[in-house]
């Protein structure tokens, strides 16, 4: 998976920018910008967009560099969501707060899972099963725990929309935007890190062939449970996100498999393994959702259902004609070469 | 003492894989494990390098008992392998692939790149770093599998019928290559290989198995003319020949 | 502690159900252990059967009964132009290929049905629906019990099918090598045809008799595709007999559930038991180890 970068770094000053990092740059500074300008509505469909990234840059790190294969993540947006709304409703403890309760609570679900998968030697389909019956099962469970609001709900107290109240996640859609784009960005940057760390070479190895590594010494294991536990804590950051921006919680929503299987459509339909390719997805089939809506509203017909046939279809073409996604595909058109793992 | 393996036995599903085999590699030397096709060498090596572990006997390095360790502990234990079937990081470069080998050691991506730059150098292949390493040829490939087991640093390094496939000179190469790094750096070498033009040029000495079990050791020039290990290659009314066809 | 009676009423209706649930699974079990393709898509081809059953016996007022051969054959079609069209293409395809694949099948298919009819359960009325049988102290629903032997008897001509006839014994060679197939020159392109054909031919009779018992809703399908994949599991990938006693295990399982804990929860246990067997026993309780 890696784009194999020059032999000499390329961060001279005196270099001329690439490509790539304009395009970047200017791709941050739209995102900045984006609130100046755009209504609620439109804020609404680029905050979806950011947290469909954020849980799909997620999902990537125990895919892509993993090579597990995930069906199940609904879990850890549920753990994560109902770990902070009940800190919230029941103890006044606020998400900046709740946030790494619920980090460190899915770190330690995925990685018992995780152990579960290794130490049995599950892997491919059998470790997907794994995961979605993990999911279900947690799905139905907290449908009877009363104290989590049961089948009927946890609901977290709104406020106006006008007063910001960062602390506790409180206003305006503009904030939760700029929320929500700092935390994408931030897992953008740490998942860039990775990848060009020790990390990113080990992981990759594990993927591309275990055994070899193991002879070079690289402990298998405990790799593949970091990635997992980085993988569920960085999604339990997603829940938590998710909570304070939907304020309500149903375990039949939060943690179903449609759900999970909305988190693996950016990241499979932008490109596995790389980094812009679960933002790039997550952009491509929000758009898509909604011009077909608007296309649909404007034909008069309010059919549900239709923009998941979509989804199905992009990811039948996708699955079948750019098996890698979208963003390889589309780096090389924009020429943007090789210059950057990702 | 190096590498003490002592009386170890392995099975598979009932095969005697290896029965009773005992050698020791001292350190800084070369020694040579031949033998016909399925006579245990590679069980030996994954004996040795934690892939199984035996059913009886013991392996100690440097004094120290190493059998039935994982493979990342042995590796860690500074012993290095290749695989007789190659296993490159086929989507990553070629230097990727050492870089992999080389983090085991160095601190940082950044001294790991330039160790495995020189490696790469050493063995030849820095013209092709940036290649992916399913591009290589296999002679390619096996070369790749030493600069990846070399950028770990070990003390001992296992290699598995490297020669394989190579034209004469990159054969002398190799055994050129193995001899330096011998020479300057002290690793031992333990190798498992069927060309006997790299067999006769590098060991000092050499183990001979068959059918699991050592039936001849010592040093090159008597080995192969022994009657036993000629009979287990050439049938035993063939011997008597001046040079060994392996 | 609920009374003998009605234990033994809550495992009988378990059985039978267990006998369609097995169907069902045997359809997934086979198309597994020979096409070696995991199916997500297997839960979603029954509503899909099952809305056509709807559709058809509302139309024209038929027993759902009546409509199995039709409607097996249909979608024994159906499976063979699906597989020879489209899966075909994915068999060298790494495995996460593959599941998304039918991933996005399960999907167009799922939301298709609801773009087509809507959230809403519909269900099919038959004469003998309130009916039931009286054996002692046991009470059997008419309409489960003509499901269930409906489903056993199409099991039963399945296995017969593979085991005395060439073209099914070919299947099962493909099955157990794979390679030892393509050397012998058998077609596989068309065995594999065949077999999805006739799993999706089992969905398709499995629904018909689902239908006698239930209503049904889009969101079924993933629900079903689920079951069938516990059942499976816990059967034994690739073992049709093992499809067919897991299918009886978790219906009688899932019945008892039902009834000492609460119903909602029934599912619960059939995904505990599912994690179980995956991490004690993958190949399954009649698997073969692999």
């Amino acid at each position: 998976m890696s784009q194999a970068t020059p032999v000499t770094q390329v961060d001279t000053g005196s270099m001329p920018l690439s490509r790539a990092q304009l395009l970047g740059a200017g791709c941050v500074l739209g995102l900045l910008l984006l609130p100046l300008w755009a209504n609620n509505y439109v804020l609404s469909i680029g905050t979806l967009i950011l947290f469909l990234a954020l849980a799909g840059q997620a999902w990537n790190v125990m895919m892509g560099f993993a090579g597990l294969l995930s069906l199940g993540h609904a879990l850890y947006i549920g753990l994560g969501a109902y770990t902070s709304a009940a800190l919230y409703t029941h103890y006044e403890i606020g998400p900046w707060l709740g946030v790494w309760l619920a980090a460190l609570l899915c770190a330690l679900a995925g990685v018992a899972i995780g152990a579960l998968a290794f130490r049995f030697s599950i892997s491919g389909v059998q470790f997907s099963l794994l995961t979605i019956a993990f999911a279900e099962f947690t799905r139905i469970g907290f449908d009877h725990i009363e104290w989590l609001g049961g089948p009927a709900g946890l609901f977290l107290k709104v406020q106006q929309r006008e007063h910001i109240d960062l602390l506790n996640l409180r206003g305006p859609p503009a904030m939760f935007y700029y929320v929500a784009l700092a935390l994408c960005g931030g897992t953008f940057a740490l998942c860039r890190a990775l990848l060009r760390g020790r990390a990113g070479y080990y992981w990759q190895a594990i993927r591309e062939n275990e055994d070899a590594a193991r002879a070079l010494g690289i402990p298998t294991l405990r790799w593949k449970l970091l990635a997992v536990a980085i993988s569920a804590a960085l999604t339990g950051v997603a829940g938590v996100f998710f909570a304070f921006y939907y304020n309500s919680l149903f375990p039949e929503q939060v943690f179903h498999i449609s759900r999970s299987i909305e988190i693996i459509l950016a990241p499979v339909i932008g490109g596995i393994g790389s980094l812009v390719g679960p933002v790039l997805g997550a952009a491509l089939l929000t758009l898509l959702a909604d011009l077909s809506t608007e296309l649909l509203n404007a034909l008069g017909s309010e059919i549900p259902g239709v923009k998941q046939v979509l989804y199905g279809c992009v990811l039948l073409v996708v699955v079948w004609y750019l098996p890698h996604g979208v963003w390889p595909a589309l780096s090389r058109a924009l020429g943007l070469g090789r210059e950057h793992k990702g | 003492m190096l590498l003490e393996i002592e009386n170890v036995g392995k099975s598979f599903k009932g095969i005697r894989a290896v029965s009773g085999a005992s050698f020791d590699v001292e350190e800084h030397a070369i020694v040579a494990m031949i033998g016909p096709n399925g006579a245990g060498k590679t069980t030996i090596f994954n004996l040795v390098a934690g892939v199984y572990a035996p059913d009886q006997g013991e392996i100690r390095f440097r004094g120290k008992r190493i059998s039935g360790l994982k493979p990342e502990q042995v590796c860690a234990a500074g012993i290095g392998r290749t695989f007789q079937i190659v296993k490159p990081f086929a989507g990553l470069s070629v230097l990727d692939n050492v870089i992999v080998g080389a983090l085991h050691r160095e601190r940082n991506v950044v001294a790991a790149r330039k160790r495995a730059l020189s490696i790469l150098e050493q063995l030849g292949m820095a013209h092709k770093a940036q290649q992916p390493a399913a591009a290589l040829t296999l002679p390619e490939r096996k070369r790749l599998e030493v600069a990846r087991a070399l950028a770990t640093r070990p003390e001992l390094l296992l290699l598995d019928e490297v020669m394989a496939g190579l034209r004469p000179t990159e054969v002398d190469g190799m055994v050129g290559l193995f001899e330096a790094l011998n020479r300057n750096e002290g690793t031992t070498i333990l190798l498992i290989e069927h060309v006997m033009r790299a067999v006769m040029a590098l060991s000092r000495r050499i183990v001979v198995l068959h059918h699991g079990e050592i039936i001849a050791r010592g040093e090159p020039a008597q080995v192969v003319k022994d009657p036993a290990v000629l009979s287990c290659y050439l049938g035993t009314e063939a011997v008597g020949g001046d040079e060994v066809q392996a | 502690m609920p009374e003998p009676d009605l234990i033994a009423n809550v495992v009988l209706t378990g059985l039978l159900t267990g006998m369609i649930y097995g169907l069902m699974a045997l359809g997934l079990s086979v198309v597994f252990g020979v096409v070696r393709i995991v199916n997500f898509a297997h839960g979603e081809l029954m509503t899909a059967a099952m809305y056509a059953v709807v559709l058809i016996s509302t139309a024209w007022e038929l027993d759902p009964l009546w409509l199995m051969l039709p409607l097996g054959a249909a979608f024994f079609a159906l499976g063979y132009g699906l597989q020879r069209g489209v899966i075909n293409r994915f068999i060298q395809r790494p495995e996460h290929s593959q599941l998304l694949l039918m991933l996005a099948i399960a999907t167009i298919l799922v939301n298709g049905l609801l773009m087509g009819f809507g959230p809403d359960a519909q269900s099919v009325q038959t004469d003998y629906q309130l009916d039931s049988f009286e054996l002692g102290p046991l009470l059997l629903d008419k309409p489960r019990v003509y499901a269930a032997t409906a489903a056993a008897l199409t099991a039963l001509a399945l296995l017969a099918y593979f085991r005395y006839t060439m073209t099914g014994k070919a299947i099962r060679a493909c099955a157990d090598n794979h390679m030892g197939a393509l050397v012998t020159g058998l077609p596989l392109k068309h065995l594999y045809a065949l077999t999805f054909g006739l799993g999706t031919a089992c969905v398709a009779i499995a629904g018909c008799a689902q239908m006698l018992l239930l209503d049904v809703t889009p969101a079924a399908g993933p629900a079903y595709t689920l079951l069938a994949f516990v059942i499976v599991i816990v059967g034994g990938l690739g073992s049709m007999a093992g499809a067919l006693f897991g299918g009886v295990l978790i219906g009688i399982s899932e019945a008892l559930a039902g009834l000492f804990v609460a119903p909602s929860a029934k599912s619960m246990f059939s995904f505990a038991l599912l994690i179980l067997i995956l991490l004690v026993r993958p190949a399954g309780l009649l698997g073969a180890r692999a």
